[in-house]
């Protein structure tokens, strides 16, 4: 029989901080720009200048520490990781090795039954109920449909150039507009058992992040970018194998696919009866495999020390309670204090609150007098159709709550129909149009003056002898038909409802 | 030429008074460096153009009242590791003989917008590593008392530029004792303040947590004014760096001071201060002498003297145990070399700077740029610094040093609860000829045991001429105070300035 393995993965993710500034300097963090356009001598490391901490990549590096459960240390610092290459100006990261600003936390994740590829083990699941709150987990411990997943420490860095090959010179360029961008890496313990968990880990932490408006996460444009570290062994073995790190994974899709391949690749490595390398390893998103880029006997001696250019940072208790008091309520809080204050589905509750700018869209929108399940019904269906069909994220919605407000208000005084409702609303969601001003200039207001609708019932009535007939002969069928008429004839314009009963007062 | 033997103070005053003008007085600098140049090589940099341009804007801001300051119109010399915009800055280095930096050191603007004008950049040890200022890829500077002589170092150019007159004063920077031993072996007064006091934004960096700038000047009085620039520069007004956050601007490692009017110190009194000669420093018996090695018998008996005159005129000098002398120099030595092996990697010939051009490949070219482009003694202590960074060493080397740092910053300490200020010798020895040092560098770095443990500790310490040798070489008399006591130094070296009257 085929022996059982166990996928054992931990993760390094690097986030990448919305400071409208660099985390050493005042250049501007605005993505794209033409080449060196967002430097200065302090992030092309010209010779004498000196680093200046950006209070706010601190403010962000505490805020996602304490949602994340972490312990915040009171006294961190600073460290140079030195290696020469290009795409470092100084040919040494400042980064943190000894005292990272946070350590040992952890977050939920919700895991779902019958999950594909490797099952955690029984025992496991059922050690026990999670504890509510308290101290992190040295291992990820399973809560009936929740896990714990352990975060080692979180530190503070700056990212690096990019080097641009121009193979028509045959030379290297390199660009220094990413230099000194702040990073964090989130660094999690060995806890995740199967590409699932890590997808949902990835999720959670995103959510939390966005929530907090320290990154926006996205892995496509690289302000979230994970690497994975897995090894396998013998299922109810507790000693960890060798491990590989999978580096240049760019969407969920090809963490997933990475995870797989790599786990496979480990399992028959093990099963002709070959040792794991400890090394770091490719993905190849094209060809969906993975190469070695370098194994740890080349594995470099950064000579990691304090940088002696950057004050040690104290965190005060008064730094800490004002991040803590201005920590924004996270989901959980929030889709407690839905279910107190609005009558809405639970299932549209938790859809709204899964991203902090539809869930605020439908706070200031309810607040602005709109029913909650209105706006609810507005976001469950239209939005996310349209969301869909232009494959775009949740937080790039550009509609104000006050449109949509206005949308709402017209349906609900009947001054549009649902369909143009529709239509008004797609301008909006492309375009950020105020309904109000859209229906006034494009003629769309159903007509509300009963003369003019009542020629128009005349004219159809005059015009379908045939369905009048039938009408007047039991075929109640052809009063839709002579509905459908008038709406055409008024452009849709009017309410269907009182069109139906202008034409039975007519016939 | 009497002009060209003012102090910087005296000739800002003549100017002030219109006796004199900006212009007259650095065509005065650039003929004395006409004359003199050939001989002592203080320069690696002299921008004759850019000098009388500035300092005919500077005359014209005094005779229009927008420059009032005593510094004003005074022509300066810069050490050439702090950046000047558009004047090459190569730190005594081969890799950085293209530099023309797009900015300016913060000390040095300060001094500028004081209206003091730049004559040009000083040799110096390349990188700020030597006692001798012959590491320069330059050529060597010579001692202006005797140019058989070697001016010290690292500072020697600033040194030897006021001691040959071609400056009114100097900058320098001062990691071990870059700026007191050479303005001992030139016989001029040099400071180092305490750590943190004076912006390092702009000086290219050597051993970050031991670096500080400093004056090199020809009078106590030229100390404090140019001091009290270089430390109140920037601390006026609301503090918003560019990081939105409160304090600092530009230098993460510099401290808010208020207590900038050094000026306020130039007190010819000394009565009831209490000064502290270490026996490791000046052996009063002659079982110390030979328990410690000690200084040679004449920089000794020099600075006996200087004690003695203090006491004569009413300090308490006593001598006392400061057990740190042993430790200092290898804790100094890695805790520099290690920094320096870090600061020095961006030195790799991608961005500026020299690139060596027959090179097929990244690490090559690395290699290639790095073992032409920096000398032995550069080469030697990035060996050094990255050696006990690596791994495995790190804990046995470098953090050790840094625990030997704290026990040093703790011992004084301690003999500051009993001193006012530390006396003792700058070097052990006077200026050593040309070549003399080169040959044995475990000896260089030994001359710096009464330098490096100040660095260490942060403190702040003079170096002031207290009498020459047989061979009419200058002695140097050391204080050194605790940290921020800038004005007691000032005090004790002001009494004894007008007391001994040796200039």
């Amino acid at each position: 029989m085929a022996k059982q393995y166990e996928t054992v993965i931990g993760l390094e993710v690097h986030v990448e901080l919305a400071t409208r500034t660099k985390i050493f300097c005042g250049c501007s963090t605005a993505f794209g720009g033409s080449p060196n356009s967002h430097t200065c001598p302090v992030c092309t490391g010209m010779p004498g200048t000196l680093p200046v901490l950006n209070k706010k990549v601190l403010e962000y590096a505490v805020s996602v520490g304490l949602a994340t459960n972490c312990q915040i240390t009171r006294y961190s610092k600073f460290d140079r990781k030195n290696y020469f290459y290009p795409d470092n100006p100084q040919n040494y990261q400042i980064s943190q090795l000894y005292l990272p600003i946070c350590r040992d936390g952890y977050v939920e994740i919700d895991i779902r039954q019958n999950m594909e590829g490797d099952e955690a083990d029984p025992e496991q699941r059922s050690r026990g109920a999670c504890p509510t709150d308290g101290g992190a987990s040295a291992e990820g411990l399973d809560c009936g449909n929740r896990k714990r997943i352990g975060i080692h420490e979180i530190h503070m860095e700056e990212d690096a150039g990019k080097l641009i090959h121009d193979e028509w010179e045959d030379c290297t360029l390199v660009d220094y507009n990413r230099s000194g961008v702040p990073l964090i890496e989130i660094v999690s313990e060995p806890d995740m058992r199967s590409a699932e968990e890590v997808i949902a880990y990835l999720e959670k932490l995103r959510l939390i992040i966005r929530y907090l408006g320290a990154s926006d996460c996205k892995l496509q444009e690289g302000s979230m970018r994970a690497d994975v570290n897995l090894s396998v062994r013998e299922a109810g073995s507790s000693l960890l194998g060798t491990r590989t790190e999978m580096k240049n994974l760019n969407s969920f899709r090809s963490i997933v696919r990475a995870i797989e391949n790599e786990k496979n690749r480990q399992i028959d490595l093990l099963e002709s009866g070959q040792a794991v390398v400890q090394e770091t390893r490719r993905w190849d998103e094209a060809k969906e495999i993975s190469y070695p880029m370098r194994s740890k006997e080349d594995a470099q001696d950064y000579r990691y020390f304090p940088d002696p250019d950057l004050a040690p940072i104290r965190i005060s208790d008064e730094f800490l309670e004002e991040i803590r008091a201005r920590q924004p309520e996270l989901r959980t809080e929030k889709m407690g204090r839905y279910r107190r204050e609005y009558d809405i589905p639970e299932y549209d509750i938790e859809i709204i609150t899964q991203s902090r700018h539809m869930a605020e869209l439908f706070e200031v929108t309810v607040a602005l007098g709109s029913q909650p399940k209105k706006v609810s019904n507005w976001l469950m269906v239209e939005t996310l159709r349209l969301l869909k069909e232009r494959e775009m994220d949740p937080e790039d919605i550009c509609f104000t709550p006050e449109h949509l407000a206005k949308l709402i208000s017209l349906t609900e005084s009947k001054a549009i129909n649902s369909t143009v409702a529709k239509e008004v609303f797609e301008a909006m969601f492309d375009r950020d149009v105020d309904p109000e001003q859209y229906v006034e200039e494009r003629g769309l207001k159903m007509v509300s003056d009963t003369d003019a609708l009542r020629r128009v019932v005349e004219e159809v009535i005059a015009a379908n002898p045939q369905s009048v007939e039938d009408y007047r002969n039991g075929k109640d069928r052809a009063i839709g038909f002579l509905v459908g008429q008038t709406m055409k004839a008024m452009k849709g314009k009017a309410d269907p409802v009182s069109v139906n009963g202008l034409l039975r007062e007519l016939l | 030429m009497e002009l060209l033997s003012l102090s910087a103070v005296e000739l800002g005053r003549r100017i002030r008074e219109g006796r004199t003008t900006a212009v007259e007085a650095m065509q005065a600098v650039l003929n004395q460096i006409d004359r003199e140049e050939q001989s002592y090589n203080c320069y690696i940099t002299v921008d004759r153009e850019r000098a009388l341009k500035k300092a005919e804007e500077a005359q014209q801001k005094i005779e229009s009242g927008a420059l009032s300051g005593p510094l004003a119109g005074v022509p300066m010399a810069v050490k050439d590791n702090l950046c000047t915009e558009g004047m090459l800055t190569t730190c005594g280095s081969r890799i950085l003989g293209n530099f023309i930096p797009a900015y300016s050191a913060e000390a040095v603007s300060a001094l500028e917008r004081a209206g003091a004008v730049i004559i040009g950049k000083t040799n110096m040890d390349e990188f700020a590593m030597g006692s001798t200022t012959e590491t320069s890829a330059y050529g060597p500077t010579r001692n202006p008392h005797n140019p058989e002589h070697v001016p010290g170092g690292s500072s020697g150019g600033s040194a030897a530029a006021v001691a040959a007159e071609e400056c009114f004063f100097a900058l320098g920077s001062d990691t071990g004792g870059s700026i007191r031993q050479p303005a001992s072996h030139c016989g001029v007064v040099g400071m180092k303040p305490t750590y943190g006091t004076v912006s390092r934004y702009g000086l290219v960096a050597y051993g970050s947590s031991l670096d500080q700038i400093g004056p090199l000047c020809k009078t106590v009085e030229d100390c404090a004014v140019i001091l009290d620039l270089l430390a109140s520069d920037g601390m006026e007004g609301p503090h918003v760096g560019n990081q939105g956050s409160d304090f600092p601007l530009r230098d993460s490692t510099r401290i808010r001071r208020e207590d900038t009017r050094f000026t306020e110190a130039l007190i010819k009194d000394v009565r009831g201060m209490r000064i502290g000669i270490p026996k490791d420093y000046i052996p009063f018996t002659e079982s110390e002498q030979e328990a410690s090695g000690g200084p040679d018998p004449e920089v000794r008996d020099a600075v006996r003297k200087a004690a003695q005159l203090l006491k004569e005129n009413g300090a308490i000098v006593e001598a006392f145990d400061l057990e740190l002398v042993d430790y200092a120099i290898p804790a100094y030595y890695t805790i520099a070399a290690a920094e320096a092996s870090s600061n020095l990697e961006r030195f790799d010939g991608i961005k500026y700077g020299y690139r060596a051009e027959n090179a097929d490949e990244l690490h090559q070219m690395y290699k290639e740029t790095r073992s032409r482009g920096f000398g032995a003694e550069v080469k030697r202590r990035i060996m050094l610094g990255s050696f006990v960074l690596s791994s495995g060493y790190y804990d046995a080397y470098y953090l050790k040093a840094l625990r030997v740092k704290a026990m040093i910053k703790k011992t004084f300490d301690e003999a500051f609860r009993k001193y006012d200020c530390i006396l003792g010798p700058v070097a052990p020895t006077t200026a050593p000829k040309l070549g003399e040092s080169l040959c044995d560098p475990i000896k260089m770095y030994l001359g710096d045991i009464y330098t490096i443990s100040t660095n260490l500790a942060g403190l702040p310490a003079i170096s002031l001429p207290c009498g020459k040798d047989g061979k009419g070489l200058p002695i140097g008399l050391q204080l050194i105070g605790d940290c921020f006591q800038e004005k007691k130094l000032l005090q004790i070296a002001y009494t004894y300035e007008q007391t001994a009257n040796l200039r």
